[in-house]
This record gives structure tokens, C-alpha cells and sequence, in this order.
């Protein structure tokens, strides 16, 4: 897919306006938040079990050449055939390959945000294979020839009024307006295509070294039928996706469902381990495996190593007062909301998403809901000071920022410059105690208001106290 | 150099940047121990747990303690939703009554045009309401997936506390994992249009769980 997120601000003032988007933001709030809520609290120890999900993420993650290696070796042992990939590109080339190889011409495809990365049903399509989505949230952004908003609901910035007439448009068939009915069509339109499919493609939540098996976690059942159907699976997933254990991975699965979407566990859960055996009655005669670097290896070691741990739950961006306000078609690339404004930057150059790393409140929210613990409004941190360091911010912020430490290191003018600044600023404050327009920061404040300040400053009110 | 080289010469490279020294033993042992993390208090009743979680996931079921009575059942519960009464069901139920029963259950894997498909267990699980299903020569996946309606039979001795219950006993029957290894939590279900969660996607319906003593 194609990284536009240099776009990002002007997305966003389009974002803001458009109406059907902040109703369909909304809900996404209430389903998706309250979701979790309601049931983080049945894991018997949260923060223990946090602790624990982190651990076993880093345990792979400072040892990732050998656990990588334990799995290929697991997995072939089974019959799968491991490739590895260090672009989109590549991969598309060899499931491009795998294909020809098979003689396939068409594909049945469940969820995959790794492969949105490579795009890679552009890449079959030219390599003259059909693919079909089958997620039904993916299969309606096929329909409508659009990105995914969201990780786990791709589909988010749609309404079924859209979907409705999508359907009624694509599918040649009476109009259906409620949403059983339209789940029900798309199952029917859908069932051929599993059944005909000479190939499936799948993601991979979760790769578990001592067994060599691909782990997916699935709600519509589409999971299962493209990797239990066609005699040839092709999984596609990020080399960061190792577990070690069956152990390790239930730990993760207590967590991943409830933080995305408030299920105590995914209607389905697949551990999925070499081909066919010969007396099977069911399953692929071919398991392919892609393993995809794409920018990954190069954070191994360094500053924003944590950043691998994430397992793609979505629960910062659900919680993002950012995202909730823009929705996930502004950040411009596959991953948005707070882990995507790292990713991005850090999978596709620093220099083509100059907005992200600034795209935050640094409220904390997606912080404390990570089921990881990743420290996303650290590691934001860490990519500002990038910028700052690459020059990448404009003169006048520079300059700002240059006052504003000269400033730091003189406490008498600085006690005075307050003083001063906080006056004026309240009686800027109008009724409604808020400052709609700052002649110095005339950009700020037009997509923002700024609350007046009382009219002392910090120092003054902390003398005053202690006086009393 | 090939990718699969300059991707673990670029993991080793990172790793190395790092403080820590981590042996490869490392990898062996812990695979070895397989530790397990934080998990939920034991439930003192797992069927009562086992069922009260299923349902919770929109799962029905029934009970019995004479297993012959399994066929009965689910003539019943198909009647009362005007479901057909013939399927497909796993070699290890052909010896039940289902003719008796009125309905007429062949002995294989289902097809796209089999609506009810009944199957067994590995085992099933109380802290959230699963089916554990192995795929195999006796116990193929598609049972469970294509057909409308899904019916389990399972055997309540088989309910285990957790997850980590589930693969020990897998380690203990089998030596490793099959081809697939399913965890069922009820019926296929999307909440993708506004968020709003529909039973019956692309898997089945509904699911009918019988607690049969085998």
C-alpha cells in the first residue's frame, strides 16, 4: 500500500468535517471501549498478566535470530515451506511464484494487515490471479475499491446505508437494509468462492516456535475455510510474530481479543501445523509460509525495539482522542492511531510521515490500555527528538524552541516573561474562558481552542499557598 | 546473500548493539519448561462453568447422562427450529441411535450442501466456553465449519480448567500437534457493519452442545 501520510493535515480538516465519519467514530467508541472494558476485568491478574504478555514478546524479541530459526526448523520438519521476505515487493513476488507454481488462478484471502503492507492483491491480480476477500469487512473495501480504516474493523468509516446500496449495486440483487440480511448475502455471494478457491491466503496472529504452527484468531469462520479448502495455504506475517510456546501463546490470547473488541476470547482460534497427512480427510497439500522483514529487523537492538511487541489489537487507537476525531484513512497508511504513527515512520522513512510522531496529546490512553505495555507516547517522543535532530522541523518552531530553552536557563526572566504572558492571555480568554486565535500561533489555534490561564502563574499561586 | 541471510545478519547485528549475551541454550530451555503465565483459579464445578460460559458466547446446551439419549435431543431441538433432520456426523457417533431418532446422519466429512454436521471433542474448556477439536483421519475439520448447524458431543469428564489444561493433555495423547488444532467459542459471528455482532458469518449458525458421559 502506498504511503500518502505526508498528506496528514490536510486529511484531517477533511476528516473533521465529514459527518457520516464522526457518527461512524462514535460508535466505534462506545462498541469498542465499553467493549473492553467490561471485560478486562475477568483476567484474574491484569497487570501481572501484562507483565507476563510483555515479557514473553521481549523474551523473542532479544533472541529473535534463534527463535526464528526453532521455528523454521519446527515448521519444516511438518511439511511447510518457510520463505522469507525482506520488502512487500518480494513477498508478492513469491506468492506470485507459489501460485504459478500451483497452477492457481483463483484465491480466497481472510484478513491480513501484513498483506495490505505488500499490497499484494494488486500484485496476483496482474500476475493474472482472482482473489476474493472473504472477511467480510475486507470483501466490502474490495467491493468499494478502498483501504481499511482500522485494524480490526476495516470497515469502521462505513454505515450500512453505504454497504446497502454497495451491494444492491454490486451484487445485482434486491436492496437489503438490515444488517443480518446483508451479512447474510454477502455469505451467499461469498460461499463459491471458498469453495472453487485453488488457493487461501491467511495472516498470522502469532507464529509458535515449538510446535512450527501458524496461530489465527477469526470471528466469521472464513479463517478456517480458507486454510482448511483449497490445497494450497499461503500465511503471510511479519518475522516479529514468534511465540515460543502453546503456553506463551495463551497467555497473549487472554489478552488480545478482550483489548480488541471486548470478546473474552475470538469465536475461533486455529493453530494451524504442517500439510494434509496422508490419512487426512481435509487441509492443504502445500503450507507456504512468509516470513516478512519490511523495516522490522532494522529496530532489533535499538531505541524502538518495544515497538515489535505489538500484537495488533487495536485497543490504542480505539482509545486515541486523535483517532476518534480522524478515523484511520488520514494517517495515510496501513496501521493508524498511535502504534501506526510509529510504525509508519519507522517502517516507511521518517522523512515521508513529518506529522505523525506530532499526530498526539500525549494523554497516556494508549499506554495504559496496551495489553504489551508498549510506552507509545515515549517512543513518540523518541521520533520527535528525531525530527529535531534531522532538522526536519520548521525555522519558526526551531526558533521557538530555542527561546523557550534560553528562557529555561535565565529563572528571572523567565518568572517575569510569565508573569506577564499569563496576564495578557487571560484577559485574551473571552467569556467562555477559552483562546480562539493566538496571533503567535495563529496555525495552532485554528484547529484548536486554548483554555486562558486564571491570570498567575504556577510560581506566583505556589508562594501564595504557602503564605496562607 | 540471499533475504533469509541479510534479514538474521541484520537481527544479529541489532542484537548485538545490546547489553545482554543470550546463549542459544536459552531457546531449549525454556522450550523445554514451557512455564506457564498467570491464569485463572481453578472453578471447583467445570461443567457448571463450561456451560455457563458457553452460553454466555451464544452456544446452546442440553444435558444427559445416558448417551444413547444424544440422538433424541437433537431430533428435538432441530424440530423445534424447523431444521432439517439429516447431516453429517464423525465415525466415532455412528453407533448412536439416530435412525430411531428420526434423523438421517451419514458418516463422513461435510459437504457445502450438509446442514447439520455433529461431532466429538478432544476436550473442552470451562474458563471460556470452548471446544477443543483436533483435526484427523476420524475427525475432519469440515464437520464443524460448513454445515448451518453444528452439534458437539461432549464428554463432561473431558471439560479442563484452561487452555494450558488443553495443550498438556494434547503433549500426554499425542505427541504433537495435527493438522489443525480448532478452538471453537460458538457460533461464527462478525460485528463489521457498525459494529453490530450477527450470528452466522461464513461458519455456522448456531451451535448445539450436548454433555454426554462417552
Amino acid at each position: 500500500m502506498q504511503n500518502t501520510s505526508i498528506n496528514f493535515k490536510r486529511q484531517v480538516t477533511i476528516k473533521l468535517a465529514d459527518v457520516r465519519l464522526q457518527d461512524a467514530l462514535s460508535r466505534l467508541q462506545t462498541r469498542f471501549v465499553e467493549g473492553r472494558s467490561a471485560v478486562i476485568g475477568e483476567i484474574h491478574d491484569l497487570q501481572e498478566t501484562r507483565n507476563a504478555a510483555a515479557e514473553i514478546r521481549d523474551r523473542v524479541l532479544n533472541d529473535l535470530e534463534h527463535w526464528l530459526l526453532h521455528f523454521e526448523r519446527q515448521a519444516t520438519a511438518r511439511g511447510a515451506i518457510v520463505h522469507w521476505a525482506e520488502t512487500g515487493e518480494e513477498a508478492n513476488r513469491i506468492v506470485a511464484e507459489i501460485a504459478a507454481q500451483h497452477g492457481v488462478r483463483s484465491a480466497s484471502k481472510s484478513k491480513s494487515m501484513v498483506s495490505e503492507e505488500c499490497g499484494l492483491n494488486d500484485a496476483l491480480e496482474q500476475a493474472g490471479v482472482k482473489v476474493t476477500e472473504t472477511d467480510l469487512g475486507e470483501y466490502i473495501l474490495q467491493l468499494a475499491r478502498e483501504a481499511p480504516s482500522h485494524i480490526v474493523a476495516p470497515v469502521v468509516h462505513k454505515n450500512k446505508e453505504e454497504i446497502s446500496d454497495l451491494f444492491a449495486d454490486k451484487h445485482r440483487l434486491p436492496r437489503k437494509s438490515g444488517i443480518a440480511e446483508l451479512c447474510r448475502e454477502a455469505r451467499e455471494v461469498l460461499r463459491p468462492a471458498f469453495l472453487n478457491a485453488d488457493m487461501g491466503i491467511s495472516g498470522g496472529n502469532f507464529l509458535v516456535a515449538e510446535t512450527g504452527s501458524v496461530l489465527i484468531v477469526t470471528n466469521e469462520g472464513n479463517g478456517r475455510l480458507v486454510t482448511t479448502l483449497p490445497r494450497v495455504h499461503v500465511a503471510i506475517t511479519g518475522i516479529e510474530k514468534v511465540v515460543p510456546t502453546l503456553e506463551d501463546v495463551t497467555t497473549l490470547l487472554r489478552l488480545l481479543p478482550r483489548s480488541a473488541t471486548g470478546q473474552s476470547i475470538t469465536n475461533y482460534v486455529s493453530v494451524l501445523t504442517g500439510v494434509k497427512a496422508k490419512e487426512d480427510q481435509d487441509g492443504p497439500e502445500h503450507f507456504h509460509i512468509i516470513l516478512l522483514d519490511n523495516g522490522r529487523s532494522s529496530l532489533i537492538g535499538g531505541e524502538m525495539q518495544e515497538m515489535l511487541r505489538c500484537i495488533r489489537c487495536g485497543a490504542c487507537m480505539n482509545h486515541c482522542p486523535v483517532y476518534q476525531n480522524i478515523g484511520g484513512h488520514a494517517y495515510g497508511w496501513v496501521y493508524p492511531g498511535p502504534m501506526g504513527s510509529i510504525l509508519t515512520p519507522l517502517l516507511g522513512g521518517i522523512e515521508k510521515s513529518p506529522d505523525l510522531p506530532n499526530a498526539s496529546t500525549f494523554c497516556g490512553a494508549c499506554a495504559a490500555v496496551c495489553p504489551v505495555k508498549i510506552p507509545l507516547p515515549d517512543l513518540l517522543r523518541k521520533l520527535r527528538e528525531k525530527q529535531v535532530q534531522r532538522g526536519m522541523k520548521s525555522r519558526q518552531e526551531m526558533f521557538m524552541l530555542k527561546a523557550w530553552a534560553w528562557l529555561a536557563l535565565h529563572p528571572r526572566i523567565y518568572a517575569l516573561a510569565t508573569r506577564m504572558a499569563v496576564r495578557i492571555m487571560s484577559m485574551l480568554g473571552g467569556k467562555d474562558k477559552l483562546i480562539h486565535r493566538l496571533p503567535a500561533a495563529a496555525g495552532w489555534t485554528d484547529g484548536r481552542d486554548f483554555p486562558a490561564p486564571t491570570g498567575m502563574t504556577f510560581r506566583e499561586m505556589y508562594r501564595k499557598e504557602k503564605s496562607q | 546473500m540471499n533475504a533469509r541471510d541479510k534479514i538474521l545478519g541484520r537481527i544479529r547485528e541489532g542484537r548485538s548493539r545490546m547489553q545482554t549475551d543470550i546463549p542459544m541454550e536459552n531457546v531449549a530451555r525454556h522450550l523445554a519448561w514451557h512455564p506457564r503465565g498467570p491464569f485463572p483459579p481453578p472453578h471447583n464445578d467445570l461443567a457448571a462453568c463450561f456451560k455457563e460460559r458457553a452460553i454466555k458466547l451464544s452456544s446452546d446446551v442440553l444435558e444427559t447422562n445416558d448417551r444413547t439419549e444424544v440422538p433424541e435431543l437433537l431430533a428435538r431441538y432441530l424440530g423445534e427450529r424447523e431444521l432439517p433432520m439429516r447431516g453429517v456426523c464423525w465415525p466415532s457417533l455412528a453407533g448412536l441411535p439416530w435412525s430411531a431418532a428420526g434423523l438421517d446422519m451419514q458418516i463422513r466429512p461435510a459437504t457445502d450442501q450438509d446442514l447439520v454436521g455433529a461431532t466429538g471433542a478432544f476436550c473442552a474448556i470451562a474458563e471460556t466456553g470452548t471446544l477443543m477439536l483436533l483435526s484427523g483421519e476420524q475427525t475432519p475439520a469440515t464437520t464443524s465449519l460448513l454445515p448451518e448447524t453444528h452439534v458437539a458431543v461432549v464428554d463432561p469428564r473431558r471439560i479442563v480448567a484452561t487452555m494450558e489444561d488443553a495443550w498438556d493433555l494434547m503433549r500426554k495423547e499425542s505427541n504433537q500437534p495435527p493438522r489443525a488444532v480448532n478452538f471453537i467459542s460458538g457460533p461464527s459471528r462478525t460485528a463489521d457493519i457498525e459494529q453490530t455482532v450477527t450470528l452466522g458469518a461464513h461458519g455456522p449458525y448456531r451451535v448445539l452442545l450436548i454433555l454426554a458421559p462417552a
